[in-house]
């Protein structure tokens, strides 16, 4: 009766296998281990790709398996990153300042070289002074640390507000949404301490280390797919058991999951603030690559495309979001980049850096329209994995995701 | 005839008087002949006065010609007239006496005079005392303009004379209240400055404060001991190390005075140290070991025992120094009565000009409510009414205001365009929102998570869609001209009529979905097929029509929105974006599936936000932060808006 | 006989509308009681109040020995002090299976870390078999809920009070929609389920009612009309005014 919980979810190790083989092809088709095959900033597409799908995997989280549908979680990835950038900013800003003042005659004092880090980095917003938030910005472990508490944080005192006045659904969405909003808008104020609309940049070099980029690309590859296998496991473990049963639940039927006796706030509150966490961990993975974050990446757009790919992907398995958000990125960057060519109507060049928005939004309504399991949906065909013959009430949060009639296939 | 001729004779010799010498203006020119040649602003005075007070009529138009720089001096014999331009190299020249053209003659013969701008000025304001008296009103009232810019001492009498002769009221009062100011500025004893102030208490207008303020300007300034000096009309006491004074400024103050030794400053001293290196060490001190404030002290210390450097101000030295002197802002104005008065008088005004602020706020926050409700109203027919997100809302808002663009550069006249735009911005709306519920909405009643998602879809592609064909840079949306300007009620409280019009079409639209709601048909039906489809359809309501014209009139009213929305911002494809979460935030602290509800929460948000612009007003985005905050905090408290629908309704 | 669950003097008002005026209710342990009523009788709400879904205006609702005050907890924590309740449609989650259902309902810590390490021991497991065959589903037990019949979801959901193990039971309407031997199965497990514990059965079918062999109550416009045997109760006039109609 008992099995371990690998066996009972084999998709893990299918999931697993393939992500090692992709690191392992992508590497050794890299500038650096490899036979050079792929261009490192290509690589960095990919290493990010992998973030993206982090994060993913945190949005089906809490909302393909707790119906949540939270317009929030790129705020947690970009504070992820914020945190990271602030510690990588600081960093390598104190080993220029050093670099340049060891030549002086006299050895500076600490507090002129805080001086001249504060004045290199605030210089954009016309201050020299460090805000309070900076306070842990020179120790590594610190900000690490920071990583995972700020959005944890944000997400729990957030999480409790909106969870104990017992908001659901579309007002919870536009809640999130509201906080997101509110986030963005803070952080493009100069006086919020991270150079306002400047953002933090140069995050792509790490500080002392002398490797070159086609190096730190693959690295940043491996460290992602390391991180990305840790999610998925943890994610599937979350869902498997009966925490995972209990969270269905609530996505399904909230009031009967109350009824049962179980505390749907703590529940949900459990997994707001654990995928916010998983979000945070995935940007501070993400920006280093990027190499520069500002407020925009926090706008409440981000998060909605976020819950786009996941749709697109299909919700409610794990491997559906990791699905959409690797297709829709990666694509995505193909359109915008000008790679794909134009299509001559005669009367009118339909570019797709300019089209592919719109094309992404019809795609998406349609996917909403006539494939509710997005494609991850493809697989139950495969597997034969049919929707059961159902009678009764609905599926999912309010008046249910799927209807009846779906349900029966 | 000889009467007539001798009449004029004597009204000449009378109005001529003080000017007998001189019987032509030429003749005063001429008699100041080298002044005027020399040009230079210290001397010119009497020339001017000359001129202004010789009574000739043709003296204001010397001086308008002078000043205009058209007044030229003949070579040969060095008398004045002025000229016009005539082709490149020649000018055609009047008399001054006559006002007569003279002839048309070559440049060469003449030199310009080139009043500097010192001299213009001087000109100017003696040019004030025609102007002020001059037969045509507008002349006098550009006068007080100019008067009321840059006034002098010398224009009160002149001023003063005006008035009693003003004959038109409201002139008199401009004039009477001018003069209150000029002699607030210039009054010649304090006791009638002081009584000039007393007119203004009270008073809003911006020139009073201005005229005011400069009498309460201080200069911070030090002395000696532990007294203020008696000669000085003190503002205010300091204490160095207090809130306004620092110690560093404190004693900054006094080395700027040469009252004490300069202080060392970290880079001095760096420089000082860096100066002095002697085999690796400075003082005693290893270089290495210079990187803490500790050891730079204790080799500065070292060498200033040897003495290399100047001894710099220790601590003690600075605490005796600062203890030694006293600290106090001054008035730069002498008299104590002139001050106490002025601040007496601008404390009457801040406390009305505070109330009266408080007002513009208010008209201010009023306006920025019409126009969320104004943003909101469709969505709260189609999220409030209908229970549909529709994320695709502000995009509707947007294609109303490009549709009013569109229109405007079809139609050239401002006021037909919009006439026009408004109903067309409607019906293009209208039609989108239709098309969007036939072909997406009414798949998705059931599933109001993904109605969001897919709407979202519709709103991504509708705004790429948008950029795509206006392009990313604004698009203006003007308003008619009638429509320009403002309704000022005083200096402080003011408002735009764009602004008054949107507050109007706030109150029109709340009226038309009341008057739609509760006395129609599609109400009645909307009503029921909100609370029952399944029975209302039993009833022989088709759902889906009743849906079709609802989900319609919400984008339609969006559109419209968008037009007036246009009129005050810039029109771009983010237009709706901008507007689409405080849009939901209305309806929702509002409290959906109620219109006073709407109303409610747009009051609400928009004097909260101008509310908290007024603590802060140089940051809005930290005042839209801010507002956030609170309405998630709001939401605690009443998780179902304002105004909530309670028991088995609000639908558990 | 000492009272399990007391409610006393509790009023509620929907806009302007009162659902419940003054209503006062007692049950003790191991008892069966069935409640009945016209519709709008309020019947659900009483059961939404003592549930914690809707606070009363006004009245008091009393727990168990130590006389918890009910008004205070939220359904989460009512629910965990031993109040089971089964709604009128069949709730059960019909996303996961028969076995799943149950054993989320298995008497077990209910806080998020505890559940989320919690893993099945043998014992769980044998209750959930036992509960399956108890209730006719042992067979299904790896079946999708969803793909049950209408009234083995009933079933499912009595199962899953079950394994609450829950002192008070509410039942709303468990025959509703059921075959003639779907109601006797039905009608066995109440009767079983109320040996142990108290067992409030709202229901409409008189029949049904009558099959309980229990004490009844009726309502009507929100307060208690009539309280008693079936057969005391049906010979009450007021009863039969409002049953029936004029």
């Amino acid at each position: 009766m008992r099995q371990s919980f690998i066996l009972r979810n084999p998709s893990i190790l299918i999931f697993l296998a393939c992500l090692a083989a992709f690191t392992v092809i992508v590497t050794l088709l890299s500038h650096a281990y490899g036979t050079a095959f792929i261009s490192t900033s290509f690589v960095k597409t990919l290493g990010k790709t992998l973030c993206l799908c982090l994060v993913a995997i945190a949005m089906d989280l809490v909302w393909g398996y707790c119906g949540i549908l939270s317009l929030g979680h790129f705020a947690f990835f970009g504070l992820g990153g914020y945190m990271v950038g602030m510690w990588l900013m600081y960093a390598r800003t104190e080993l220029i300042v050093a670099g340049s003042m060891a030549n002086a005659a006299i050895p500076p004092t600490p507090q002129e070289v805080r001086d001249a880090i504060g004045t290199q980095i605030f210089g954009v917003v016309g201050s020299s002074e460090f805000p309070p938030i900076w306070m842990f910005a020179h120790s590594f472990w610190a900000q690490m640390a920071l990583v995972v508490l700020i959005p944890g944080a944000l997400a729990l005192v957030f999480g409790w507000l909106a969870f104990r006045s017992r908001v659901t659904g579309v007002y919870l969405s536009i809640l999130t949404q509201a906080m997101t909003l509110a986030l963005s808008l803070y952080l493009f104020q100069n006086e919020s301490g991270l150079r306002g609309n400047n953002g933090l940049s140069g995050l792509q070099n790490l500080p002392g280390v002398s490797a070159s980029q086609d190096y730190i690309s693959v690295w940043f590859l491996w460290a992602s797919a390391v991180a990305l296998g840790l999610g998925y496991v943890l994610a599937a473990w979350v869902v498997s058991g009966k925490f995972g049963s209990v969270v269905r639940g609530i996505r399904d039927d909230e009031a009967r999951v109350r009824f049962l006796g179980y505390s749907v706030e703590g529940y949900k509150l459990f997994v707001f603030t654990l995928t916010a966490i998983i979000a945070g961990i995935a940007g501070a993975l993400y920006y280093p690559q990027a190499g520069i974050i500002n407020p925009g990446e926090v706008a409440p757009i981000a998060s909605i495309y976020l819950a786009v790919w996941v749709a697109i992907g299909g919700r409610g398995r794990l491997y559906g979001a990791v699905i959409g958000a690797a297709l829709v990125s990666l694509v995505s960057t193909w359109f915008t980049g000008g790679q794909v060519p134009s299509v001559n109507l005669g009367f009118y060049r339909i570019d797709w850096v300019d089209w592919w928005l719109v094309l992404l939004g019809l795609t998406f309504v349609l996917v909403t329209l006539f494939a509710p399991k997005g494609i991850g949906g493809l697989f139950d065909l495969v597997t034969e994995r049919f929707a059961p013959n159902r009678h009764g009430a609905n599926y999912g949060p309010d008046q249910g995701s799927l209807l009846e009639k779906e349900g029966r296939k | 005839m000889i009467r007539i001729l001798r009449a004029a004779l004597l009204f000449l010799a009378l109005t001529a008087f003080p000017a007998t010498a001189q019987d032509t203006i030429q003749e005063v020119l001429q008699a100041h002949r080298e002044t005027i040649e020399a040009s230079s602003r210290r001397t010119i005075q009497p020339a001017i006065d000359a001129i202004r007070d010789s009574g000739h009529p043709a003296a204001p138009l010397v001086l308008e010609k002078w000043e205009a720089r058209d007044m030229w001096q003949r070579t040969e014999d060095g008398l004045f007239f002025y000229v016009e331009p005539e082709g490149r190299n020649d000018l055609k020249v009047f008399d001054f006496d006559t006002a007569s053209e003279i002839g048309v003659f070559s440049k060469d013969g003449f030199d310009q005079l080139k009043p500097n701008s010192g001299i213009r000025a001087l000109i100017a304001s003696a040019l004030v005392k025609f102007q002020l008296t001059d037969p045509d009103a507008s002349k006098r009232r550009d006068a007080l303009a100019a008067l009321a810019r840059n006034g002098n001492a010398g224009h009160l009498p002149i001023l003063r004379d005006a008035i009693a002769e003003e004959p038109s009221v409201g002139i008199r009062q401009q004039m009477e209240r001018l003069e209150r100011l000029l002699t607030i500025q210039f009054g010649a004893s304090d006791d009638e400055r002081i009584e000039a102030m007393t007119y203004f208490e009270g008073d809003l207008g911006v020139d009073a404060r201005a005229a005011l303020n400069p009498i309460l300007t201080t200069t911070r300034r030090v002395a000696p001991g532990t007294e203020v000096p008696a000669d000085v009309n003190l503002a205010a006491r300091l204490r160095p190390g207090g809130e306004e004074l620092s110690r560093e400024a404190a004693y900054d103050m006094l080395v700027a005075a040469n009252l004490a030794p300069a202080r060392l400053t970290n880079s001095d001293q760096r420089n000082a140290l860096q100066a002095n290196i002697v085999d690796g060490s400075v003082g005693g001190v290893p270089v290495a070991d210079l990187d803490s404030p500790a050891a730079r002290d204790r080799a500065y210390a070292a060498l200033e025992a040897a003495g290399t450097v100047p001894s710099a101000a220790t601590t003690d030295e600075v605490d005796a120094a600062l203890a030694g002197h006293v600290f106090f802002d001054a008035y730069n104005e002498r008299s104590a009565a002139v001050t106490d008065a002025a601040n007496d008088v601008l404390t009457s005004i801040e406390l009305k000009v505070a109330m009266n602020q408080f007002i513009d706020l208010t008209l201010d926050a009023l306006s920025l409510a019409s126009i969320y409700f104004l943003a909101a109203i469709g969505l709260a027919i189609t999220f409030g009414v209908m229970g549909v997100i529709n994320m695709a809302h502000g995009e509707f808002i947007m294609m109303g205001a490009y549709t009013g663009y569109v229109v405007q550069q079809i139609i050239p006249n401002y006021t037909v365009s919009i006439i026009v735009a408004i109903p067309m911005a409607f019906a293009v709306t209208f039609a989108a929102g239709v098309a969007m519920e036939r072909l997406i909405i009414r798949w998705l009643y059931s599933r109001p998570l993904e109605t969001l998602l897919a709407t979202f879809g519709v709103s991504i592609a509708l705004q790429q869609i948008a950029k795509n064909i206006f392009g990313t840079q604004a698009r203006p949306l003007t308003s008619p001209s009638w429509l320009d300007g403002q309704m000022a009620f005083n200096d402080i409280v003011a408002i735009s009529y764009i602004r008054i019009a949107i507050f109007v079409l706030a109150l029109i639209f709340l009226a038309f979905f009341l008057f739609l709601m509760k006395k129609t048909r599609l109400g009645l039906e909307t009503r029921a097929v909100t609370q029952n489809p399944r029975m209302a359809s039993s009833m022989g309501i088709n759902p889906d029509r009743v849906n079709m014209l609802t989900f319609g009139l919400g984008s339609g009213i969006a559109g419209i929105a968008g037009v007036a929305i246009g009129l005050y911002a810039k029109v771009t494809s983010e237009l709706g974006s901008d507007y689409i979460v405080q849009s939901f935030m209305t309806v929702v602290v509002g409290g959906v599936g109620n219109i006073w509800g709407t109303l409610l929460g747009a009051t609400m948000i928009g004097f909260l936000q101008k509310g908290i612009e007024w603590f802060n007003p140089s940051n809005t985005l930290a005042a839209q932060t801010y507002m956030i905050v609170f309405i998630i905090i709001f939401i605690q408290f009443r998780p179902r808006g304002i105004i909530a629908l309670k028991g088995r309704a609000a639908g558990d | 006989m000492s009272s399990l669950l007391e409610v006393s003097g509790i009023s509620v008002t929907f806009d302007g509308y009162r659902a419940i005026r003054n209503l006062s209710f007692s049950i003790g342990e191991a008892e069966l009681r069935a409640i009945i009523g016209p519709n709008g009788a309020g019947k659900t709400t009483f059961m939404d109040i003592v549930t914690g879904k809707t606070k009363p205006d006004e009245g008091k609702v009393i727990w168990g020995e130590k006389s918890t005050n009910l008004l205070r907890l939220n359904e989460a924590r009512i629910a965990q002090i031993g109040i089971g309740r089964k709604f009128q449609r069949p709730t059960v989650f019909e996303d996961q299976t028969v076995q799943a259902n149950l054993m989320m309902a298995l008497r077990n810590k209910r806080a998020p870390f505890p559940v989320l390490f919690w893993r099945p021991s043998f014992e769980d497991h044998s209750r959930v078999e036992e509960l399956a065959s108890e209730i006719g589903l042992a067979d299904e037990l790896s079946r999708k809920s969803g793909e049950l019949s209408h009234g083995q979801k009933q079933w499912l959901e009595i199962g899953m009070l079950l394994a609450q193990e829950p002192r008070l039971l509410l039942v709303d309407e468990p025959a509703a929609g059921m075959t003639l031997a779907e109601r006797e199965h039905t009608t066995d497990l109440l009767k079983e389920a109320a040996k142990t514990r108290a067992v409030v059965v709202v229901e409409h079918d008189m029949e049904f009612v009558r099959r309980l062999e229990c004490k009844v109550t009726v309502l009507h416009e929100g307060s208690v009309l009539a309280e008693g045997s079936l057969d005391h109760v049906t010979a009450n006039p007021q009863v039969i005014e409002v049953y029936l109609g004029r």
